[in-house]
């Protein structure tokens, strides 16, 4: 045991199985002094806004929140790179005192006419809700002026977490949605929501389906474009990924224009084929459609299970730490890392809701560690206290899974390596052992619990 | 009347600069068993982390108050007292930097005034040791936060004792941990004791752990610290720290400790500077290994005069960095055809024109308050040879093709950050040599013929 402490008030967010009665508490604001791992509302809303590429993204606030965003994430596209521009208002102080709108309003129509874009979000963050400015009405006149959507994006840091943050970003979107032509979408046809195309997933992904004889109206949002979106609502289904990021949105979809929705996973062989499945069910109606996929299927797997094979001789026993954003990848991660033969000692994610948690504990052998809003003592204690040899988390976990001399595997936005797929659960297979077993952890310094 | 109007609400694109919050979080990490704690809202720390993770490749723990939308409307005094209360619970510091951000600020809430009794120790004193200082972000960028906290940690702590001490202050400015490395070595080999605040050479560029430190090993201690004020003399680097009221001047005003203002030694001019202030100070003459040091750094210079001459750079960073990068380059032949900050002392020109004689013979644009795509457009008017600064000149350095040399803050598409060496004849002589080669590689790779000699 180390004898690192952990705080009274976030006892009840950590719980290891079959010691406790399972009463978790989760969605809960971060403790304050508690360096949670977490961001705000505002990354939230980045997070799914800015793979559309060619729409300006305006950050309305001081210069901090625009900086360092600026080009992190690998959401790739395949034309316009208007995306991976940090655009700020860069509030000054009389900005503050007397009001940014004057400032939102110029910077607004000084960028809409450098570079073109087919729409534009302004993102409001904490100071504008403080210093009050309406965000709502200058960006209506400016899309009046300039004949393009301009969209408000309420994402104040401090008015909820992430999962806010997903809303007020679908909340723009729906906006969008519903303004385009659906002419020429037949039946057969479906939107990919929750895919950020992140190392190029959303394009095999869209392969896939393709392949399967269906047609991918919109991506929400991998290499988005805001025509797609607009007509978006011509499609029969929405196939949401994730852990709810886009729910919201195929929610108002569903709601307003009847598309039903299925819940999906791309990562690791199991789920990934469940996906297809999932959407080739939907369509039984043509039955030219599951069988295609069964072939699919197939063939992916045949093509990758002897280097899985391999892969798994060498993982087979190792174990694994996960802490994520949104809980429903760490699902898919679980059955992904036991198809390695590997065992998973810590599960834990940022924004977790109870039923989450209640899934992990079921998934989980006894004694695994599931955390809510980790901090960084608690996941390190963990991680020596199981004698975790990996840990697959984001940019912020990594250096202490070094420090302690144990591998690591990104698997957050920031990542140039897809994980999503067939192909894509090979690099995890590949990314997981050259960080277990590389020879580099001999000269680590043996492990003290102290 | 117009076109005027959208000039003055111009947007920032690609800022060349971050904010406040971030570089006080840097000196709180300098300093030993000390724990940042932004009041503000968890997106700025979580930011903040982020960044200077992907730079430094270390663990870098700062907390949050944590604003809520109640607190933006009572005020942050409970949530700040909460978190000061469960980091003492979970990483028992020594001391606690405070630093505000825009939120804090814009509701108005006294830092100061509420943790002043704040945990009181029998003895009276604050327990940990609580440092608070003010870094909004609208006005100022990430190097006023670092100069700020510095200044902010001086004046709560140092103190003046009675004793006739005869170590040297040195306040280092925004440095890679290799510079402040380089640092104590020239210290040590002169003999001369000395203080240096901050000090994040170990804290943010240490080895393996064999158990988990809750806050790593090294810093500058607050003993040290509070003996500040009975040093022999404070250097502190930085040719527009000079015109602020920094903690070197805070100490001399406090405390009459001497107070000397120098450039970043970059280069053999600025470097000369402080070597003759640290002969001056200590009475001692500067030790042979440095004389050798100069020496060969000279002799390089002899040798690869021609492959820089006249070359022409476009310089970006920080204000201070700048200058000291920009001496060095004109010390050389080169000319720094751009010098860009995104800060805005309003110093910048003034101060390029003291390290640079010829400066405005030269026609060298020295540019305050832009971002990178005012750099670019610059860039790509003046035609530069290769650009020298942070990893985030990338965009530009591939667009118009031409190398970029990567040093200060951040670097994120480069292993080494916290290793590049950038000061002293040691540094200068590293850059000199990273550059020629870059002049040469660039001529050697246009070559049809490909020689393999210089
Ligand atoms: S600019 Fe201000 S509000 Fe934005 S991240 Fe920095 S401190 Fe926070
Ligand atoms: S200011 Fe608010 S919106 Fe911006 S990074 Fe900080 S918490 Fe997030």
């Amino acid at each position: 045991m180390t004898n690192m402490p952990i705080l009274k008030e976030r006892e009840k967010q950590i719980y290891q199985k079959g010691a406790q009665a399972f009463d978790m508490t989760c969605e809960k604001k971060s403790l304050a002094g508690s360096v949670s791992q977490r961001a705000c509302v505002f990354c939230g809303s980045r997070v799914v806004l800015y793979p559309i590429a060619d729409a300006l993204h305006l950050i309305h606030g001081p210069i901090g929140c625009a900086s360092y965003t600026w080009d992190i994430r690998g959401a790739l596209s395949s034309g316009p790179q208007l995306h991976r521009m940090s655009f700020s208002t860069d509030l000054k102080e009389k900005d503050i005192i007397f009001g940014g709108e004057k400032k939102l309003y110029g910077s607004r129509v000084q960028l809409i006419d450098k570079y073109h874009p087919n729409a534009a979000f302004v993102y409001a963050t904490c100071i504008v809700g403080l210093i009050g400015d309406d965000v709502d009405s200058i960006c209506k006149r400016v899309s009046d002026e300039k004949g393009i959507p301009v969209l408000p994006v309420h994402s104040e840091g401090f008015k909820g977490t992430k999962k806010d943050g997903y809303k007020a970003a679908c909340d723009a979107m729906a906006h969008i949605v519903g303004t385009g032509s659906i002419e020429g979408i037949g039946e057969l046809s479906l939107n990919i929501m929750g895919e950020f195309n992140i190392a190029g997933e959303a394009w095999i992904i869209q392969d896939y389906y393709e392949k399967m004889g269906l047609e991918v109206v919109s991506v929400f949002t991998g290499d988005g474009r805001v025509d797609k979106i607009k007509r978006s609502h011509g499609a029969k289904l929405n196939v949401v990924q994730c852990s709810g990021s886009m729910m919201h949105l195929a929610e108002i979809m569903k709601e307003k224009y009847g598309i039903p929705y299925i819940r999906v996973s791309y990562f690791g062989i199991e789920d990934m084929s469940k996906a297809l499945y999932d959407v080739a069910e939907h369509f039984s109606d043509h039955p030219e459609v599951m069988e295609k996929t069964q072939n699919i299927v197939r063939k992916e797997i045949q093509a990758i299970n002897p280097v899985l094979k391999q892969y798994k001789k060498v993982l087979s026993g190792k174990k694994a730490a996960i802490y994520v954003g949104g809980a429903f990848k760490a699902f898919s991660m679980i059955k992904a890392l036991r198809s390695l033969g590997m065992e998973v000692v810590l599960a834990g994610s940022q924004t977790g809701n109870k039923d989450d948690y209640k899934l992990l504990r079921e998934m989980c052998n006894d004694g695994t560690v599931i955390l809510d809003d980790a901090n960084p003592l608690e996941l390190s204690k963990y991680c020596i206290e199981k004698g975790a040899d990996l840990f697959i988390g984001g940019v912020k976990e990594r250096p202490m899974a070094y420090k302690m001399g144990i591998g690591f595997c990104d698997h957050n936005h920031e990542r140039k390596l897809s994980l999503a797929g067939y192909s894509g659960m090979l690099n995890f297979a590949k990314e997981v052992y050259s960080s277990v077993k590389s020879p580099v952890w001999k000269f680590a310094p043996e492990k003290k619990l102290s | 009347m117009k076109a005027q109007k959208n000039i003055e609400y111009k947007a920032t694109s690609n800022a060349c600069k971050l904010c406040s919050p971030l570089g006080a979080s840097l000196v709180f990490r300098g300093i030993e068993k000390s724990m940042p704690l932004l009041h503000g809202s968890q997106g700025c720390s979580t930011y903040i982390r982020r960044y200077l993770i992907s730079h430094f490749n270390e663990p870098v723990d700062i907390a949050s108050s944590n604003f809520t939308e109640e607190t933006t409307i009572f005020g942050g005094g409970a949530n700040l007292k909460i978190a000061v209360q469960n980091i003492i619970k979970q990483y028992d510091p020594e001391l606690i930097g405070v630093a505000t951000t825009c939120l804090s600020e814009t509701i108005g809430d006294d830092v100061p005034l509420i943790l002043r009794d704040y945990n009181k120790n029998d003895s009276g004193k604050l327990s940990p040791a609580i440092v608070s200082v003010s870094t909004p972000s609208y006005s100022g960028t990430h190097i006023d936060g670092f100069h700020g906290a510095v200044k902010a940690t001086v004046d709560t702590i140092a103190e003046k004792g009675n004793i006739e001490a005869k170590h040297v202050n040195i306040f280092p400015n925004m440095l890679s941990p290799e510079d402040l490395r380089h640092l104590k070595d020239i210290f040590f080999d002169f003999g001369a004791e000395h203080i240096m605040l901050p000090d994040y050479s170990q804290t943010l560029d240490g080895p393996l752990w064999s158990e988990y430190q809750k806050i790593p090993e090294g810093g500058t201690t607050v003993k040290q610290i509070a003996s500040m004020g009975d040093a022999a003399a404070s250097i502190e680097f930085g040719r527009i720290l000079a015109e602020e009221e920094s903690a070197g001047k805070l100490l001399k005003k406090k405390f009459q400790v001497p107070c000397y203002s120098l450039g970043i030694p970059i280069g053999v001019n600025e470097t000369d500077v402080f070597f003759n202030a640290l002969s001056t100070i200590t009475g001692k003459p500067v030790p042979e290994k440095y004389v050798q040091e100069r020496g060969r750094l000279i002799d390089a210079y002899a040798d690869g005069h021609k492959y820089v001459f006249e070359a022409r750079a476009v310089v970006y960073g920080e204000e201070d960095l700048v200058i000291g990068l920009a001496s060095f380059l004109s010390e050389i032949g080169i000319v720094p055809v751009l010098c860009a900050s995104g800060g805005e002392s309003g110093h910048l020109k003034n101060k390029l024109c003291q390290v640079i004689p010829d400066f405005e013979t030269r026609g060298i644009e020295a540019l305050e308050g832009v971002d990178f795509v005012d750099i670019g457009d610059a860039a790509k008017k003046l035609s530069p040879d290769f650009l020298i600064g942070s990893s985030k000149g990338y965009k530009i350095a591939r667009e118009i093709n031409k190398p970029l040399i990567r040093v200060g803050f951040p670097i994120h598409d480069r292993m080494g950050g916290a290793r590049i060496l950038h000061i002293g004849y040691k540094g200068t002589q590293q850059l000199f040599d990273t550059i020629s080669n870059i002049i040469i590689a660039s001529k050697q790779d246009a070559s049809s013929v490909g020689y393999t000699y210089m």
